[in-house]
Protein backbone atom coordinates (compact mmCIF):
# COMPACT_ATOMS: atom_id res chain seq x y z
CA UNK A 1 0.00 0.00 0.00
CA UNK A 2 1.00 3.60 -0.49
CA UNK A 3 2.49 5.40 2.51
CA UNK A 4 0.33 7.90 4.37
CA UNK A 5 2.24 10.77 2.81
CA UNK A 6 1.48 9.43 -0.69
CA UNK A 7 -2.15 8.92 0.24
CA UNK A 8 -2.28 12.51 1.52
CA UNK A 9 -1.01 13.75 -1.84
CA UNK A 10 -3.52 11.58 -3.67
CA UNK A 11 -6.39 12.89 -1.52
CA UNK A 12 -5.37 16.49 -2.06
CA UNK A 13 -5.26 15.90 -5.80
CA UNK A 14 -8.65 14.18 -5.88
CA UNK A 15 -10.57 16.37 -3.42
CA UNK A 16 -9.59 20.01 -3.85
CA UNK A 17 -9.59 22.00 -0.65
CA UNK A 18 -9.52 18.96 1.66
CA UNK A 19 -7.34 19.65 4.65
CA UNK A 20 -5.40 16.50 5.47
CA UNK A 21 -2.66 16.28 8.05
CA UNK A 22 -0.35 13.38 8.79
CA UNK A 23 -0.30 12.46 12.46
CA UNK A 24 3.00 10.74 13.19
CA UNK A 25 3.16 7.73 15.43
CA UNK A 26 6.56 7.72 17.12
CA UNK A 27 6.18 4.14 18.38
CA UNK A 28 7.94 1.12 16.88
CA UNK A 29 4.88 0.22 14.81
CA UNK A 30 5.11 3.57 13.02
CA UNK A 31 1.43 3.41 12.21
CA UNK A 32 0.93 6.98 11.04
CA UNK A 33 -2.56 8.27 10.50
CA UNK A 34 -4.39 10.97 8.58
CA UNK A 35 -6.27 13.74 10.34
CA UNK A 36 -9.19 14.77 8.16
CA UNK A 37 -10.95 18.08 8.02
CA UNK A 38 -14.59 17.21 8.94
CA UNK A 39 -16.12 19.40 6.25
CA UNK A 40 -14.56 17.31 3.45
CA UNK A 41 -14.51 13.97 5.24
CA UNK A 42 -17.30 12.33 3.23
CA UNK A 43 -15.74 13.21 -0.14
CA UNK A 44 -12.38 11.95 1.10
CA UNK A 45 -14.00 8.73 2.36
CA UNK A 46 -15.74 8.17 -0.99
CA UNK A 47 -12.42 8.67 -2.75
CA UNK A 48 -10.59 6.23 -0.47
CA UNK A 49 -13.22 3.58 -1.03
CA UNK A 50 -13.60 3.94 -4.78
CA UNK A 51 -10.04 4.75 -5.84
CA UNK A 52 -8.81 1.84 -7.97
CA UNK A 53 -5.41 1.67 -6.34
CA UNK A 54 -6.48 2.05 -2.69
CA UNK A 55 -9.93 0.37 -2.80
CA UNK A 56 -10.37 0.63 0.98
CA UNK A 57 -13.67 -1.20 1.01
CA UNK A 58 -13.69 -2.57 4.55
CA UNK A 59 -14.11 -0.48 7.69
CA UNK A 60 -12.96 -2.72 10.50
CA UNK A 61 -13.14 -0.49 13.52
CA UNK A 62 -14.37 2.88 14.68
CA UNK A 63 -13.38 4.15 18.09
CA UNK A 64 -13.17 7.35 20.07
CA UNK A 65 -10.58 9.23 22.07
CA UNK A 66 -11.21 11.94 24.62
CA UNK A 67 -8.49 14.56 24.75
CA UNK A 68 -8.71 16.83 27.77
CA UNK A 69 -7.48 20.42 27.79
CA UNK A 70 -3.81 20.30 28.58
CA UNK A 71 -1.08 22.77 29.37
CA UNK A 72 1.98 22.32 27.22
CA UNK A 73 5.35 23.55 28.41
CA UNK A 74 7.92 23.93 25.70
CA UNK A 75 11.35 25.45 25.47
CA UNK A 76 11.74 27.84 22.58
CA UNK A 77 14.97 29.37 21.34
CA UNK A 78 14.47 33.08 20.86
CA UNK A 79 16.93 35.38 19.10
CA UNK A 80 16.90 38.92 20.34
CA UNK A 81 19.15 41.96 19.89
CA UNK A 82 21.34 42.74 22.88
CA UNK A 83 23.27 45.96 23.34
CA UNK A 84 26.70 45.50 24.80
CA UNK A 85 29.52 47.87 25.51
CA UNK A 86 32.83 46.44 24.35
CA UNK A 87 35.95 48.62 24.76
CA UNK A 88 33.87 51.73 25.25
CA UNK A 89 32.04 51.19 21.95
CA UNK A 90 28.37 50.28 21.96
CA UNK A 91 27.62 47.26 19.82
CA UNK A 92 24.39 45.52 18.98
CA UNK A 93 24.64 41.78 18.74
CA UNK A 94 22.16 38.97 18.26
CA UNK A 95 21.85 36.55 21.12
CA UNK A 96 19.98 33.26 21.34
CA UNK A 97 18.19 32.66 24.62
CA UNK A 98 16.12 29.68 25.67
CA UNK A 99 12.70 30.59 26.96
CA UNK A 100 10.07 28.42 28.61
CA UNK A 101 6.61 29.06 27.31
CA UNK A 102 3.34 27.62 28.48
CA UNK A 103 0.17 27.47 26.50
CA UNK A 104 -3.12 25.59 26.67
CA UNK A 105 -4.01 23.07 24.02
CA UNK A 106 -7.80 22.90 23.96
CA UNK A 107 -9.34 19.47 24.36
CA UNK A 108 -11.44 17.71 21.77
CA UNK A 109 -13.16 14.46 21.01
CA UNK A 110 -11.50 12.36 18.37
CA UNK A 111 -12.96 9.58 16.25
CA UNK A 112 -10.62 7.01 14.72
CA UNK A 113 -11.49 4.81 11.71
CA UNK A 114 -9.43 1.76 10.68
CA UNK A 115 -9.74 0.89 7.00
CA UNK A 116 -8.63 -2.19 5.09
CA UNK A 117 -9.00 -3.37 1.54
CA UNK A 118 -10.52 -6.80 0.96
CA UNK A 119 -9.91 -6.50 -2.75
CA UNK A 120 -6.24 -5.48 -2.59
CA UNK A 121 -5.56 -7.25 0.71
CA UNK A 122 -3.86 -4.28 2.27
CA UNK A 123 -4.32 -1.98 5.21
CA UNK A 124 -4.83 -0.61 7.70
CA UNK A 125 -5.20 3.05 6.96
CA UNK A 126 -6.04 5.03 10.08
CA UNK A 127 -8.23 8.10 9.74
CA UNK A 128 -8.95 10.58 12.50
CA UNK A 129 -11.42 13.40 12.88
CA UNK A 130 -11.59 15.87 15.72
CA UNK A 131 -14.43 17.96 17.10
CA UNK A 132 -13.95 21.66 17.78
CA UNK A 133 -14.26 21.20 21.55
CA UNK A 134 -15.55 18.77 24.14
CA UNK A 135 -18.72 20.58 25.21
CA UNK A 136 -21.03 22.13 22.64
CA UNK A 137 -19.40 21.75 19.23
CA UNK A 138 -19.23 17.98 19.11
CA UNK A 139 -20.62 17.35 15.66
CA UNK A 140 -18.79 15.29 13.07
CA UNK A 141 -20.01 13.90 9.74
CA UNK A 142 -21.14 10.29 9.79
CA UNK A 143 -19.34 7.94 7.43
CA UNK A 144 -22.18 5.39 7.55
CA UNK A 145 -23.19 6.43 4.04
CA UNK A 146 -19.80 5.28 2.77
CA UNK A 147 -19.16 2.24 4.97
CA UNK A 148 -22.34 0.65 6.31
CA UNK A 149 -20.41 -1.07 9.11
CA UNK A 150 -19.87 2.31 10.76
CA UNK A 151 -23.51 2.49 11.82
CA UNK A 152 -23.43 0.61 15.13
CA UNK A 153 -19.92 1.73 16.01
CA UNK A 154 -20.80 5.37 15.52
CA UNK A 155 -23.83 4.83 17.71
CA UNK A 156 -21.53 3.38 20.36
CA UNK A 157 -19.28 6.44 20.17
CA UNK A 158 -22.32 8.70 20.37
CA UNK A 159 -23.39 6.76 23.46
CA UNK A 160 -20.08 6.55 25.29
CA UNK A 161 -18.27 9.73 24.16
CA UNK A 162 -21.09 12.02 23.11
CA UNK A 163 -19.95 12.74 19.56
CA UNK A 164 -22.95 13.69 17.44
CA UNK A 165 -22.72 12.21 13.94
CA UNK A 166 -24.46 14.39 11.39
CA UNK A 167 -26.22 12.36 8.70
CA UNK A 168 -26.34 9.15 10.72
CA UNK A 169 -29.52 7.20 9.83
CA UNK A 170 -30.41 6.11 13.37
CA UNK A 171 -28.47 7.95 16.05
CA UNK A 172 -29.65 6.46 19.35
CA UNK A 173 -27.83 5.15 22.39
CA UNK A 174 -26.82 1.54 21.85
CA UNK A 175 -25.38 0.27 25.17
CA UNK A 176 -26.85 2.55 27.82
CA UNK A 177 -30.56 3.18 28.08
CA UNK A 178 -32.59 6.06 26.66
CA UNK A 179 -32.70 8.83 29.24
CA UNK A 180 -29.16 8.19 30.47
CA UNK A 181 -27.40 11.55 30.59
CA UNK A 182 -23.66 10.81 30.89
CA UNK A 183 -21.01 9.62 28.49
CA UNK A 184 -19.14 6.94 30.47
CA UNK A 185 -15.98 6.73 28.37
CA UNK A 186 -15.18 10.42 28.75
CA UNK A 187 -12.22 11.03 31.00
CA UNK A 188 -14.19 13.34 33.31
CA UNK A 189 -17.03 10.84 33.84
CA UNK A 190 -17.82 10.33 37.50
CA UNK A 191 -19.64 7.10 38.27
CA UNK A 192 -22.64 7.20 40.64
CA UNK A 193 -21.77 7.28 44.33
CA UNK A 194 -22.59 3.63 44.99
CA UNK A 195 -19.78 2.53 47.31
CA UNK A 196 -21.76 1.13 50.23
CA UNK A 197 -20.15 -2.26 50.11
CA UNK A 198 -16.57 -2.54 48.89
CA UNK A 199 -14.96 -5.46 50.73
CA UNK A 200 -11.81 -5.62 48.59
CA UNK A 201 -11.34 -1.98 47.60
CA UNK A 202 -7.96 -0.59 46.65
CA UNK A 203 -6.49 2.48 44.94
CA UNK A 204 -9.09 4.82 43.45
CA UNK A 205 -11.99 2.66 44.59
CA UNK A 206 -10.68 2.65 48.15
CA UNK A 207 -10.49 6.47 48.10
CA UNK A 208 -14.07 6.69 46.79
CA UNK A 209 -15.29 4.13 49.34
CA UNK A 210 -13.64 6.03 52.22
CA UNK A 211 -15.11 9.35 51.06
CA UNK A 212 -18.53 7.73 50.76
CA UNK A 213 -18.23 6.23 54.24
CA UNK A 214 -17.11 9.58 55.71
CA UNK A 215 -20.08 11.35 54.11
CA UNK A 216 -22.45 8.71 55.48
CA UNK A 217 -20.96 8.95 58.97
CA UNK A 218 -21.22 12.75 58.88
CA UNK A 219 -24.86 12.53 57.77
CA UNK A 220 -25.61 10.01 60.54
CA UNK A 221 -23.88 12.21 63.15
CA UNK A 222 -25.82 15.24 61.93
CA UNK A 223 -29.11 13.36 62.27
CA UNK A 224 -28.22 12.21 65.77
CA UNK A 225 -27.30 15.77 66.74
CA UNK A 226 -30.61 17.05 65.38
CA UNK A 227 -32.43 14.33 67.30
CA UNK A 228 -30.71 15.27 70.57
CA UNK A 229 -31.65 18.91 70.15
CA UNK B 1 -46.01 -35.27 66.19
CA UNK B 2 -42.31 -35.91 65.76
CA UNK B 3 -41.18 -39.47 65.34
CA UNK B 4 -37.80 -40.46 66.66
CA UNK B 5 -35.30 -40.60 63.78
CA UNK B 6 -33.81 -43.93 64.90
CA UNK B 7 -37.25 -45.46 65.26
CA UNK B 8 -38.19 -44.32 61.79
CA UNK B 9 -35.15 -46.06 60.29
CA UNK B 10 -35.98 -49.21 62.24
CA UNK B 11 -39.58 -49.12 61.01
CA UNK B 12 -38.47 -48.55 57.42
CA UNK B 13 -36.45 -51.78 57.63
CA UNK B 14 -39.69 -53.52 58.52
CA UNK B 15 -41.46 -51.97 55.55
CA UNK B 16 -43.33 -49.32 57.48
CA UNK B 17 -42.83 -45.75 56.36
CA UNK B 18 -43.62 -43.05 58.91
CA UNK B 19 -43.60 -39.48 57.72
CA UNK B 20 -45.12 -36.09 58.30
CA UNK B 21 -47.05 -33.95 55.90
CA UNK B 22 -44.21 -31.44 55.97
CA UNK B 23 -41.60 -34.02 55.01
CA UNK B 24 -43.73 -35.45 52.24
CA UNK B 25 -44.58 -32.03 50.90
CA UNK B 26 -40.98 -30.81 50.97
CA UNK B 27 -39.76 -34.06 49.40
CA UNK B 28 -42.12 -33.44 46.53
CA UNK B 29 -41.09 -29.82 46.17
CA UNK B 30 -37.36 -30.41 46.26
CA UNK B 31 -37.40 -33.41 43.94
CA UNK B 32 -38.93 -31.57 41.04
CA UNK B 33 -37.47 -28.10 40.70
CA UNK B 34 -38.02 -26.53 37.31
CA UNK B 35 -35.32 -24.00 36.51
CA UNK B 36 -35.92 -21.21 34.06
CA UNK B 37 -34.25 -21.40 30.67
CA UNK B 38 -32.45 -18.09 31.10
CA UNK B 39 -28.76 -17.34 30.59
CA UNK B 40 -26.98 -14.02 30.83
CA UNK B 41 -23.29 -14.54 30.05
CA UNK B 42 -20.51 -17.11 30.05
CA UNK B 43 -21.84 -18.79 33.24
CA UNK B 44 -24.84 -19.82 31.15
CA UNK B 45 -22.54 -22.08 29.11
CA UNK B 46 -21.58 -23.90 32.30
CA UNK B 47 -25.23 -24.06 33.29
CA UNK B 48 -26.03 -25.68 29.94
CA UNK B 49 -23.15 -28.13 30.42
CA UNK B 50 -24.59 -29.03 33.82
CA UNK B 51 -27.84 -30.12 32.22
CA UNK B 52 -26.10 -32.22 29.56
CA UNK B 53 -25.04 -35.86 29.68
CA UNK B 54 -21.70 -35.50 31.48
CA UNK B 55 -23.04 -33.79 34.62
CA UNK B 56 -26.71 -34.52 34.11
CA UNK B 57 -28.65 -32.30 36.45
CA UNK B 58 -31.67 -34.55 35.82
CA UNK B 59 -30.24 -36.89 38.49
CA UNK B 60 -31.42 -34.33 41.04
CA UNK B 61 -34.81 -33.73 39.52
CA UNK B 62 -34.12 -30.48 37.69
CA UNK B 63 -34.04 -31.46 34.07
CA UNK B 64 -37.04 -29.52 32.85
CA UNK B 65 -35.73 -26.09 31.91
CA UNK B 66 -38.81 -24.01 31.25
CA UNK B 67 -38.72 -21.30 28.62
CA UNK B 68 -41.29 -19.21 30.50
CA UNK B 69 -41.08 -17.67 33.97
CA UNK B 70 -44.69 -18.64 34.58
CA UNK B 71 -43.79 -22.34 34.57
CA UNK B 72 -40.49 -22.10 36.42
CA UNK B 73 -39.65 -22.10 40.10
CA UNK B 74 -35.88 -21.66 40.07
CA UNK B 75 -34.13 -18.64 38.58
CA UNK B 76 -30.43 -19.29 37.99
CA UNK B 77 -28.88 -15.84 37.48
CA UNK B 78 -26.03 -17.09 35.35
CA UNK B 79 -23.71 -14.25 34.49
CA UNK B 80 -23.12 -10.53 34.47
CA UNK B 81 -26.22 -8.49 35.21
CA UNK B 82 -25.84 -5.19 33.42
CA UNK B 83 -27.77 -2.19 34.65
CA UNK B 84 -29.77 -2.30 31.45
CA UNK B 85 -30.71 -5.96 32.07
CA UNK B 86 -31.39 -5.73 35.83
CA UNK B 87 -34.99 -4.42 35.51
CA UNK B 88 -35.78 -7.32 33.17
CA UNK B 89 -34.33 -9.87 35.62
CA UNK B 90 -36.49 -8.46 38.42
CA UNK B 91 -39.50 -8.45 36.13
CA UNK B 92 -38.93 -12.11 35.21
CA UNK B 93 -38.60 -12.97 38.89
CA UNK B 94 -41.87 -11.17 39.56
CA UNK B 95 -43.58 -13.24 36.87
CA UNK B 96 -42.54 -16.54 38.45
CA UNK B 97 -45.20 -18.18 40.60
CA UNK B 98 -44.46 -19.21 44.17
CA UNK B 99 -42.63 -21.23 45.37
CA UNK B 100 -39.63 -19.67 43.67
CA UNK B 101 -35.95 -19.76 44.40
CA UNK B 102 -32.88 -17.95 43.13
CA UNK B 103 -29.33 -19.20 42.65
CA UNK B 104 -26.83 -16.41 41.94
CA UNK B 105 -24.23 -18.15 39.83
CA UNK B 106 -20.72 -16.79 39.48
CA UNK B 107 -18.74 -13.77 40.60
CA UNK B 108 -20.71 -11.30 38.47
CA UNK B 109 -24.15 -12.33 39.67
CA UNK B 110 -23.12 -12.26 43.34
CA UNK B 111 -21.12 -9.03 43.36
CA UNK B 112 -20.41 -7.64 39.90
CA UNK B 113 -17.22 -9.69 39.73
CA UNK B 114 -14.39 -8.34 37.60
CA UNK B 115 -16.75 -5.69 36.22
CA UNK B 116 -17.81 -4.41 39.63
CA UNK B 117 -16.38 -0.92 39.08
CA UNK B 118 -17.75 -0.66 35.55
CA UNK B 119 -20.30 2.02 34.78
CA UNK B 120 -22.82 -0.48 33.45
CA UNK B 121 -22.72 -3.50 35.77
CA UNK B 122 -24.94 -4.17 38.75
CA UNK B 123 -22.98 -4.94 41.91
CA UNK B 124 -24.84 -8.18 42.62
CA UNK B 125 -28.40 -9.27 41.85
CA UNK B 126 -29.12 -9.66 45.59
CA UNK B 127 -29.61 -5.88 45.66
CA UNK B 128 -33.03 -6.34 44.08
CA UNK B 129 -34.25 -9.91 44.63
CA UNK B 130 -33.75 -12.38 47.48
CA UNK B 131 -31.04 -14.93 46.65
CA UNK B 132 -31.11 -18.38 48.23
CA UNK B 133 -27.69 -19.71 47.21
CA UNK B 134 -24.62 -17.77 46.05
CA UNK B 135 -21.91 -19.65 44.12
CA UNK B 136 -18.55 -17.98 43.60
CA UNK B 137 -16.37 -18.81 40.61
CA UNK B 138 -15.61 -17.32 37.25
CA UNK B 139 -17.38 -19.28 35.92
CA UNK B 140 -18.20 -21.91 38.57
CA UNK B 141 -17.63 -25.50 37.51
CA UNK B 142 -20.74 -27.58 36.79
CA UNK B 143 -19.97 -29.44 40.03
CA UNK B 144 -20.30 -26.13 41.86
CA UNK B 145 -23.71 -25.53 40.31
CA UNK B 146 -24.77 -29.05 41.31
CA UNK B 147 -23.50 -28.35 44.82
CA UNK B 148 -25.51 -25.13 44.92
CA UNK B 149 -28.55 -27.03 43.72
CA UNK B 150 -28.12 -29.69 46.43
CA UNK B 151 -27.76 -26.90 49.00
CA UNK B 152 -31.01 -25.42 47.72
CA UNK B 153 -32.69 -28.82 48.07
CA UNK B 154 -31.46 -29.01 51.67
CA UNK B 155 -32.96 -25.58 52.30
CA UNK B 156 -36.28 -26.61 50.82
CA UNK B 157 -36.22 -29.81 52.89
CA UNK B 158 -35.59 -27.89 56.09
CA UNK B 159 -38.34 -25.33 55.53
CA UNK B 160 -41.19 -25.57 58.07
CA UNK B 161 -44.68 -25.18 56.63
CA UNK B 162 -46.00 -23.14 59.52
CA UNK B 163 -44.66 -20.49 61.83
CA UNK B 164 -41.44 -18.54 61.50
CA UNK B 165 -39.39 -19.22 58.37
CA UNK B 166 -42.23 -20.76 56.35
CA UNK B 167 -42.16 -20.37 52.57
CA UNK B 168 -43.39 -17.07 51.19
CA UNK B 169 -46.41 -18.60 49.49
CA UNK B 170 -47.73 -19.87 52.81
CA UNK B 171 -47.31 -16.47 54.42
CA UNK B 172 -50.18 -14.13 53.57
CA UNK B 173 -48.22 -11.04 54.66
CA UNK B 174 -45.08 -11.84 52.66
CA UNK B 175 -44.04 -9.56 49.87
CA UNK B 176 -44.99 -11.06 46.54
CA UNK B 177 -43.89 -8.49 44.03
CA UNK B 178 -40.51 -6.84 44.09
CA UNK B 179 -40.12 -3.27 42.82
CA UNK B 180 -38.54 -3.08 39.39
CA UNK B 181 -35.73 -0.50 39.30
CA UNK B 182 -36.21 2.37 36.88
CA UNK B 183 -33.41 3.44 34.54
CA UNK B 184 -32.51 6.93 35.75
CA UNK B 185 -30.35 9.73 34.40
CA UNK B 186 -27.13 8.45 35.98
CA UNK B 187 -27.92 5.07 37.55
CA UNK B 188 -30.75 2.69 38.30
CA UNK B 189 -33.29 4.14 40.71
CA UNK B 190 -33.25 2.99 43.43
CA UNK B 191 -29.69 1.64 43.52
CA UNK B 192 -30.84 -1.23 45.72
CA UNK B 193 -34.04 -2.56 47.29
CA UNK B 194 -33.67 -1.67 50.96
CA UNK B 195 -36.18 -4.35 51.97
CA UNK B 196 -34.11 -7.08 50.35
CA UNK B 197 -30.52 -5.93 50.69
CA UNK B 198 -28.80 -4.33 53.63
CA UNK B 199 -25.16 -3.29 53.52
CA UNK B 200 -23.16 -6.27 54.79
CA UNK B 201 -20.83 -5.62 57.71
CA UNK B 202 -17.20 -6.05 56.71
CA UNK B 203 -15.07 -7.59 59.46
CA UNK B 204 -11.42 -6.61 59.07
Amino acid sequence: MKTVEEIKVAIEAAVPGAGVEVVQNPGPSGQHSLLLDPSHAIEVARFLRSDAELALDFLSNVTGVDWLDKEVTEKVKVTRPVTKTVDGVEQTAEETVEETRKHMVPGCLEVVYHLYSMEKKHGPLVLRMRTANRTDQVELPSLTAVWRSAEFQEREIFDLFGVVFAGHPDLRRILMWEGFKDHPMRRDYVEPDDFDYEPTAHDAVLARAKAHQAARDAAAAGQEGAGAN
Amino acid sequence: MAVDEQLKIEMAKQGIVATTLQELYNWGRRSSVWPMNFGLACCAIEMIATTMARWDMARFGAEVFRPSPRQADLLIVSGTVTKKMAPQVVRLYNQMPEPRYVIAMGACAISGGPFKQGYNVLKGIDRYIPVDVHIPGCPPRPEALLHAFIELQKRIDAQPLTGEGRPRFLDADAQGEFPVPEPGEHDLEPASNKGVWTVPVVIR
